[in-house]
């Protein structure tokens, strides 16, 4: 019981207090990248959850045998296997959506947010730790991604995935565009500030 | 000759203006809002950049059409790529504090820095996806990276200004710089009419 505590507490983490990228804001490219609609943002968001808890499991579960010195071009060559995996899979299963993402994709491996819970959790904590750990920041990830596409997708175009949701306005191109995915990610960050201040202050109160 | 000349500074003018890494294409962005709070860190930053971009550029189109076509280990290639640019920096890392002490004081930070960072990593993957030659692969990377030192210097003379500037708390940092961006973003969709389809 005890211990199942402490991984939803794991899991809570990576969602809110070390949200990848309203707090930590690392691994950002995708986050303004492909969030121009709530399926591609969405898919990114799975595409990484998935690395990042196989990558976790996968470093947890060798962390004995490796030496500390070569320990970091280790995990990289561990998110780029997996980063393979998923690069090839969506190809395979879902070449319209691959089309889009592609580039991205691959350039997961390059991504901080990754090779920081290997280093910093992974390497020094058992496998179901470290696999709620790789699920909270995977979730908090993808949370995020579709957040912010949700906005640009209402705003820019309208609708909701693909389902039109406002009627009668005209939709502001620039939201599409990649200055709107900027822009709302930066209104969207303001708001987790001050949401987070705002509670902090209402915790502090209470005691 | 001319001719060629001139489809190479076509590429070296879309990679920096018209496809801008940190503009258009998105990358690059956790090295771009890190290191872009002061004009003479920036500068640094930009030089090292576009150093390794061509360097990487040049390395990986040779090992992935001299090793890597020949065995049909096409699919390897963000694992190859990764190992080449890694390699590379750590390279350049010792030989310049070898032979060149004081750049390696101004600039070794940055190196160490960059080995994982995707704006890197992406020139050869570009490269590779659009079947460029040798020659447009290192047109892109020096394209990419004057691009990038642009975008750079650019935002970073904008935060120095903004660091006086009386801002509402929650958008104090990050997410004013990301709004900025959003503006200068906003002014580079302007070069897209550049050069005629």
């Amino acid at each position: 019981m005890k211990n199942e505590i402490h991984n939803s507490e794991l899991v809570l983490r990576g969602l809110i207090q070390e949200n990848t990228i309203f707090r930590q804001a690392i691994s950002l490219c995708p986050a303004i990248a492909v969030t121009s609609t709530v399926k591609n943002g969405f898919m990114m968001g799975i595409a990484v959850l998935f690395v990042q808890v196989m990558v976790n499991v996968t470093v947890s579960s060798v962390r004995r045998y490796i030496h500390p010195r070569i320990r970091l071009p280790i995990f990289m060559l561990i998110s780029s296997g997996w980063v393979t995996v998923t690069d090839l899979c969506i190809h395979a299963y879902a070449p319209d959506i691959y089309a889009q993402l592609g580039l991205y994709i691959q350039l997961i491996v390059a991504f901080a947010s990754i090779l920081a819970a290997a280093e910093s959790f992974a390497s020094k904590n058992g496998i179901v730790a470290s696999l709620f750990d790789g699920i909270g920041r995977g979730t908090g990830f993808t949370i995020a991604l579709v957040a912010i596409s949700a906005v640009r997708e209402l705003l820019g175009k309208g609708t909701i995935l693909d389902i039109p949701v406002l009627f009668g306005s005209k939709p502001l191109l620039i939201m599409v565009l990649p200055a709107g995915g900027f822009i709302t990610a930066g209104f969207l960050m303001a708001l987790f500030n001050y949401l987070d201040d705002k509670h902090s202050k209402k915790a502090a109160q209470c005691r | 000759m001319s001719h060629e000349f001139l489809h190479l500074l076509e590429i070296v003018i879309a990679s920096s203006l018209i496809n801008n890494f940190v503009f258009t294409r998105f990358l690059g962005l956790c090295i771009f809002f890190g290191v872009s709070k002061k004009t003479e860190t920036a500068v640094g930053m930009s030089i090292t950049f576009t150093a390794v971009m061509m360097v990487s550029a040049a390395a990986s189109w040779i090992v992935f059409n001299f090793i890597m076509l020949p065995l049909h280990l096409e699919f390897l290639k963000i694992v190859v790529f990764i190992g080449v640019v890694a390699g590379l920096v750590q390279a350049s890392d010792t030989i310049m504090k070898k032979i060149a002490p004081a750049l390696f004081h101004k600039l070794g930070v940055y190196l160490a820095l960059i080995s994982t960072n995707c704006i890197i990593l992406a020139v050869p993957i570009i490269c590779v996806d659009e079947k460029y030659s040798f020659l447009e692969g290192i047109a892109l990377g020096l394209g990419s990276g004057l691009g990038f030192a642009l975008a750079l210097i650019l935002m970073a003379s904008l935060r120095e200004r903004l660091e006086l500037a009386n801002i509402p708390k929650p958008f104090r940092g990050l997410p004013i710089a990301f709004i900025i961006t959003g503006m200068v973003a906003l002014a580079f969709t302007g070069f897209s009419g550049l050069i005629a389809e």
